[in-house]
C-alpha cells in the first residue's frame, strides 16, 4: 500500500491595524452602516486616485524584521483585473511581480519538535468589499466598507507536511502578528484568515501532486478539519484510479467536506500591470533602521531567552511566547515574586491559569487573576506557607471572588503546620495510639506507613507540610 | 461701453477690468453665454451649458469682488482670475456639474467632488461658463469620437476640430471662452490648439493633478489649458499648477511663476529642430509654415540648432500598446453596478456588465479596450507592453540626449492641417498618424506648447515647441517673443466673425 505524503503551503491575509484605509483617509472601522465608510476613492467613482497609507507600509516593514526577511527597497503596485461588484474600480491593486517583504521564515513547535517554515513573500493589497446576497429577495447587495481595507498577504513555501504542522504555523503567525501590533488577529471579523493550498504524493517522490487551493478559512480548527478533508479526498480520488484536478475548493464546516469552486480551466487572466496611479514604493535604510529601533522583543528573542537565562523548557518557552500578552504576564509575576523558581512560575501560568482562562474561554489579558495576584499566591507557596494542594484551592477563590493570598490565607487559617515540634507532638501520639500498625510498619509493611499520613492530615485538617510530615513520620517509626 | 473687444482681448485685460470693477462678472458671463447661444449650435463644442449655475457663480464671485474691492490688499493675489468664466473640458470632476466625459456612460453622471484643477480655479475666482465637448474618454483626434456628436472647427465647420479636447479648443477660437481647460494624452491638447488657431500647453507630467479628472491613459494624461496668447497660458499655469496630495504622480516644486517667463528676449536659446519631424509625412503646407515660423525664432535671436530623435518612428505603436492597455483597466469602473449607465434589459450579472457597456461605449473606447486587454493577456503582456514600455524608455532618452545640445525643441504639431469630418472614419490607424509628433512629447513626460504660426490653404497651423521636464517658463518665454513679433494668434475664423456681436 502507497504511503502519502501531504505537502501544505498557506497563504494568510493579515488585515493591518490602521485607522485609514490603504489608499484612502476612509476608516477601517468594524460593523459600521454598510457603505458609511466608504469615500470616493473607495467607490471608484470617475477621477479618483490611490495615495498609499503610510501606516500600511510601516506596519509591512515591521512584518519584514520580525520574520528576517529582506525588506525591499523598491517594490511596486500592480492591478489585478477582474469583474465583480464588490470590486469597484474592476481591478485590485496589489503587488505582484516585486513584493515588498521578500523571504524569511517562522519557526514552528509541533508534537515533533521544532520546525522551520519558509516564507516566499509577503505583499500589500487592498480588500474587496461584500457581496451580500441574502438580506434582498431575488436581489443582491454591495457593503463597500470593506473595499479599501489594508491586507498584507503572507505567503509560505509548500513546506508542512500535515495539519498539525500547518495549523501550528497558522497559530504562530497569528501571535507574531498581534505580537507586533499590525494585525488585531480577529478571525470573526476576517481581520486573519488563510487560505491554504494542499496536495499529496507517494512517499519519496520528489514532485509534487497536483494542488487544490482550499479558500478563506477564518477559524484554526476550519484550518485542520479542510486539509483533513481534502487529503483524504485526494488520496481517495488517486487510489480509486482518479486525478486532482487544480482547483479552487470551499470548506464546508457544518458538512465537513471541500467542495469545488472553481477549476483552472476558468482561471482569470488578471492582466497584472504595473499601476500607474502609484509610483514604485520605496523603502530606505533609514526608514527600516527606524522601524526596527521601534520594534518590541521578538517571540523567537524572548523564547530563548527564557530557555537559556530563566532554565524553562523548550515547551515552556514556547508556550509563554505563544502570545506577547502570554509573556508579559509571565514576566510580570517572575518580577513581583522575588526568589520564586521561574519553573515554579511557569507551571502555574502554563497550567492552572491557562486551564482556567480555557473554561472561562478567555484571553490571558482578561484573566480573573492578575500577575499581581498570582504572584501573591507563589510566594507563600515557595516560602513553604501552604502546600500545593492548598494553593490550588486559594487560587480558585481568587478566580471567583477576588483579594489576596496572603488575605486568604490569614480569613481561612490556611497556613500549613511546618512546626516540627508542633508536627512531633501528634505523630507520637498516633504512634502511642496505635501499636499494632507500628508494629506491622517495623515488620516489613511498608504500606501502613499510608494509613499513619492519613491519620496526621485528618489530626491537622490538612495543614501539614507533606514533605516534613514524611520525613518525620519515617524518623519517628524507625524508633 | 460695449463689451466686446474686452471679451477678444485676452485674459489680463479682462482681469483687470473685473477687478477695477468697471465690468461685472455677471456682465462677462452674460456676453459669452449670449455668443455661445449663436455659436455653439453651429459649433457644438459645448456638452453642458447652464446659464442659470454660471450666473449663480459669477453673481458670488461679483458680491467677492466688490469686497475685495473696498478693503485694498485682500484677495487680489489669491483670485488671479476673479469673475472670469472659464470652459471646462468635461473630463473635469466639477461638483454639481454633469460630467460626461463625451460618453452615453456619463451621460447621468452629476461629480460629487471637484477635481484638483476645479478647486483651484474655483480659489483663484473663476467662474464655470460651461462644459466641453470631447472625444469620447479623450480617445480621439478629432473629436469625431464624442456621443454629443462631432464639434466643427470655426474655420471651416466641414472640418474637424482636432482632439480629443476640440470642445475647448474651437470655443476659444470662436470667441465663445477667454480660455478652456483641456487634457493631453497622445497630443489632445496641441493638435485641436493648432487646428483651431490658438495657443495650448501640455505640461510637464506631474505638474498638474490628475485627481479628479477621468483616467484615459494614467501615466500620459496631463491637463492643461487653451487661451488666445502664451502670456494667457503663464496665468492659466500659475493657477493650475501645483502640488496635490491626492494625485500620486503629482510633484511638489518651487518654480518662479509662469508669468514671469514672458516678456523676455530670447537671444542666444538654441532651438533644436528633429531632423525627423520634416520628412516625409509632412505635408507641404504646414511645413511651410512651421519653417518660416523657426525663421522667425531665428531672426529674434534664436539659434537653430540639428537635433535627432530617431526613437520617435515607434512612437506610435508604443503609444498604443500603453495608452490602451491603462485605458482597459482604467474603464473597468464603469460596469453600470454604481453609478453611469445601466442597460435595462439584464437577467445576471454578466448580461449588466456585457450590455450595460456595450449600450454606454463607443466604437472607438471599444476598440481600445480591446487592444488593451489583449496586450496586457497572459502570453502577451512581454511582447506587447513590455517591449513598449523600453521603446518608451528609449524615446525619453532621446529627448535627454538631445537637450544637451539644445534648450529646447521646435517642429510641426501635426503633419497636415484640419481634414474633413468624416474623412478618416474607415481607416482609425490613417487618424492615429496625426498624433505623430506629439506623441513622443507625452511618452517621455516632457512640457509642450502650439501656438499659431500662420496657415495652409486658410486653415489654422501650429507650431509646437517641447522643452526639457519642468521648463514650461521656457517655452513660454519663446511662445511669447514670438507672439510679440507676429500676429498670427490674433486672426479670428471669418466664419463666425460677428456671430457674437
Amino acid at each position: 500500500m502507497t504511503q502519502w505524503e501531504v505537502v501544505i503551503g498557506l497563504e494568510t491575509h493579515a488585515q493591518l491595524s490602521t485607522e485609514s484605509k490603504i489608499f484612502s483617509g476612509a476608516s477601517t472601522a468594524f460593523g459600521a452602516e454598510p457603505n458609511t465608510q466608504a469615500c470616493a476613492v473607495d467607490l471608484g467613482l470617475p477621477g479618483v486616485l490611490p495615495v498609499i497609507n503610510r501606516g500600511a507600509v510601516e506596519r509591512a516593514i515591521r512584518f519584514g524584521l520580525a520574520v528576517g526577511a529582506e525588506v525591499a527597497p523598491r517594490s511596486v503596485f500592480a492591478r489585478k483585473n477582474y469583474f465583480y461588484p464588490d470590486l469597484p474600480k474592476g481591478y485590485q491593486i496589489s503587488q505582484f511581480e516585486l513584493p515588498v517583504v521578500v523571504g524569511g521564515g517562522l519557526t514552528i513547535q509541533t508534537s515533533q519538535g521544532e520546525k522551520h517554515v519558509r516564507l516566499t513573500r509577503a505583499h500589500l493589497e487592498e480588500d474587496a468589499g461584500k457581496s451580500l446576497h441574502e438580506d434582498f429577495h431575488g436581489l443582491s447587495g454591495v457593503d463597500l466598507n470593506r473595499a479599501g481595507t489594508p491586507l498584507l498577504e503572507i505567503v509560505t513555501e509548500p513546506d508542512m507536511r500535515s495539519a498539525e504542522e500547518a495549523v501550528a504555523y497558522a497559530r504562530a503567525l497569528h501571535g507574531l502578528v498581534r505580537w507586533i501590533e499590525i494585525c488585531d488577529g480577529n478571525m470573526q471579523e476576517g481581520s486573519f484568515r488563510c487560505d491554504v493550498n494542499v496536495s499529496v504524493r507517494p512517499m519519496g517522490q520528489p514532485e509534487f501532486g497536483t494542488r487544490c487551493e482550499i479558500k478563506n478559512l477564518n477559524s484554526f480548527r476550519f484550518i485542520e478539519r479542510a486539509i483533513e478533508c481534502e487529503v483524504k479526498r485526494q488520496i481517495e480520488l488517486i487510489e480509486d484510479g482518479g486525478t486532482v484536478v487544480q482547483q479552487t475548493r470551499l470548506y464546508d464546516p457544518d458538512r465537513d467536506e471541500t467542495r469545488s469552486m472553481r477549476s483552472k480551466e476558468d482561471a482569470m487572466d488578471y492582466r497584472y500591470f504595473p499601476d500607474p496611479d502609484l509610483p514604485p514604493l520605496l523603502v530606505g535604510a533609514d526608514w527600516v533602521a527606524r522601524v526596527a529601533a521601534g520594534l518590541p522583543e521578538l517571540p523567537v528573542a524572548r523564547r530563548t531567552r527564557f530557555a537559556d537565562a530563566l532554565g524553562l523548557s523548550a515547551y515552556d518557552a514556547a508556550l509563554l511566547t505563544a502570545s506577547r500578552e502570554a509573556a508579559d504576564y509571565f514576566e510580570a509575576v517572575l518580577a513581583a515574586a522575588p526568589g520564586v523558581d521561574a519553573k515554579l512560575v511557569a507551571n502555574w501560568v502554563n497550567g492552572d491559569l491557562a486551564a482556567a482562562l480555557k473554561r472561562g474561554d478567555l484571553d490571558i489579558a482578561h484573566s480573573q487573576v492578575s500577575n499581581a495576584q498570582l504572584a501573591g499566591l507563589l510566594v507563600r507557596l515557595a516560602d513553604g506557607t501552604v502546600s500545593g494542594k492548598m494553593a490550588k484551592e486559594i487560587f480558585e477563590i481568587l478566580w471567583s471572588e477576588g483579594g489576596d493570598a496572603d488575605a486568604i490565607i490569614d480569613a481561612r487559617g490556611m497556613r500549613q503546620i511546618s512546626d516540627s515540634g508542633e508536627l512531633q507532638a501528634v505523630l507520637q501520639q498516633l504512634i502511642d495510639e496505635n501499636p499494632a500498625q507500628v508494629a506491622e510498619y517495623r515488620g516489613g509493611k511498608e504500606k501502613v506507613f499510608g494509613f499513619f499520613v492519613g491519620k496526621a492530615m485528618k489530626a491537622t485538617a490538612g495543614k501539614a507540610n507533606p514533605a516534613q510530615l514524611n520525613e518525620l513520620l519515617r524518623a519517628l517509626l524507625a524508633g | 461701453m460695449s463689451l466686446q473687444p474686452l471679451l477678444d482681448g485676452g485674459l489680463r485685460p479682462l482681469v483687470q477690468a473685473l477687478a477695477r470693477r468697471s465690468v461685472s462678472a455677471t456682465e462677462v458671463a452674460q456676453a459669452y453665454l449670449d455668443r455661445i447661444a449663436v455659436a455653439n449650435p453651429l459649433l457644438n463644442a459645448l456638452i453642458t451649458v447652464d446659464p442659470a449655475a454660471t450666473l449663480r457663480e459669477a453673481a458670488l464671485a461679483d458680491t467677492r469682488l466688490a469686497s475685495a474691492s473696498t478693503t485694498p490688499g485682500s484677495g487680489s493675489a489669491a483670485a488671479a482670475l476673479a469673475g472670469v468664466p472659464i470652459v471646462h473640458k468635461d473630463i473635469f470632476c466639477a461638483e454639481g456639474w454633469r460630467t460626461t466625459c463625451g460618453s452615453r456612460m456619463l451621460d447621468n453622471f452629476i461629480a460629487p467632488y471637484d477635481a484638483g484643477v476645479i478647486e483651484r480655479f474655483k480659489a483663484a475666482g473663476a467662474t464655470t461658463l460651461a462644459r466641453a465637448n470631447m472625444d469620447e474618454f479623450a480617445m480621439g483626434s478629432s473629436n469625431e469620437h464624442s456621443w454629443y456628436g462631432p464639434v466643427r472647427n470655426p474655420w471651416d465647420l466641414q472640418r474637424v476640430p482636432g482632439g480629443s479636447s476640440g470642445g475647448s479648443a474651437a470655443c476659444v477660437a470662436a470667441g465663445l471662452a477667454p480660455a478652456a481647460t483641456g487634457t493631453d494624452t497622445g497630443g489632445s491638447i496641441r493638435q485641436p490648439a493648432a487646428w483651431c488657431g490658438v495657443s495650448g500647453i501640455k505640461p510637464t507630467y506631474g505638474r498638474v493633478s490628475r485627481y479628479g479628472m477621468i483616467a484615459y491613459a494614467s501615466s500620459l494624461d496631463q491637463g492643461g489649458a487653451f487661451a488666445r496668447s502664451a502670456d494667457d497660458l503663464a496665468l492659466l499655469l500659475d493657477v493650475m499648477s501645483g502640488h496635490d496630495v491626492r494625485d500620486s504622480t503629482s510633484v511638489a516644486r518651487e518654480d518662479a511663476p509662469f508669468s514671469a517667463s514672458v516678456g523676455r528676449d530670447v537671444r542666444g536659446l538654441r532651438v533644436g529642430i528633429p531632423r525627423e519631424w520634416f520628412g516625409t509625412g509632412l505635408s507641404a503646407g504646414v511645413g511651410a509654415a512651421v519653417k518660416a515660423a523657426l525663421a522667425q525664432l531665428q531672426a529674434l535671436g534664436c539659434e537653430l540648432v540639428d537635433v535627432s530623435l530617431p526613437a520617435s518612428s515607434h512612437a506610435i505603436p508604443a503609444y498604443y500598446v500603453i495608452a490602451p492597455a491603462e485605458a482597459s483597466s482604467n474603464l473597468s469602473r464603469f460596469d453600470g453596478v454604481r453609478f453611469g449607465h445601466r442597460t435595462a434589459d439584464y437577467h445576471d450579472l454578466n448580461e449588466l456588465y456585457e450590455r450595460s457597456r456595450a449600450e454606454g461605449f463607443g466604437a472607438e473606447v471599444k476598440r481600445r479596450i480591446l487592444i488593451g486587454s489583449y496586450v496586457l493577456s497572459h502570453g502577451y503582456y512581454d511582447a506587447y507592453y513590455l517591449q513598449a514600455q523600453k521603446v518608451r524608455r528609449l524615446i525619453a532618452n532621446d529627448f535627454a540626449l538631445a537637450f544637451e545640445s539644445c534648450d529646447l525643441i521646435a517642429g510641426p504639431v501635426t503633419p497636415e492641417s484640419a481634414f474633413m469630418l468624416g474623412s478618416n472614419s474607415s481607416d482609425p490607424t490613417s487618424m492615429y498618424l496625426a498624433d505623430i509628433y506629439t506623441i513622443p512629447v507625452n511618452l517621455a513626460g516632457l512640457p509642450a506648447l502650439s501656438v499659431p504660426a500662420g496657415f495652409d490653404a486658410g486653415l489654422p497651423v501650429g507650431l509646437q515647441l517641447v522643452g526639457p521636464w519642468w521648463q514650461e517658463g521656457r517655452l513660454l518665454q519663446v511662445a511669447d517673443a514670438y507672439q510679440r513679433s507676429t500676429d498670427w494668434h490674433l486672426q479670428r475664423p471669418a466664419a463666425l466673425k460677428g456671430e457674437g456681436a
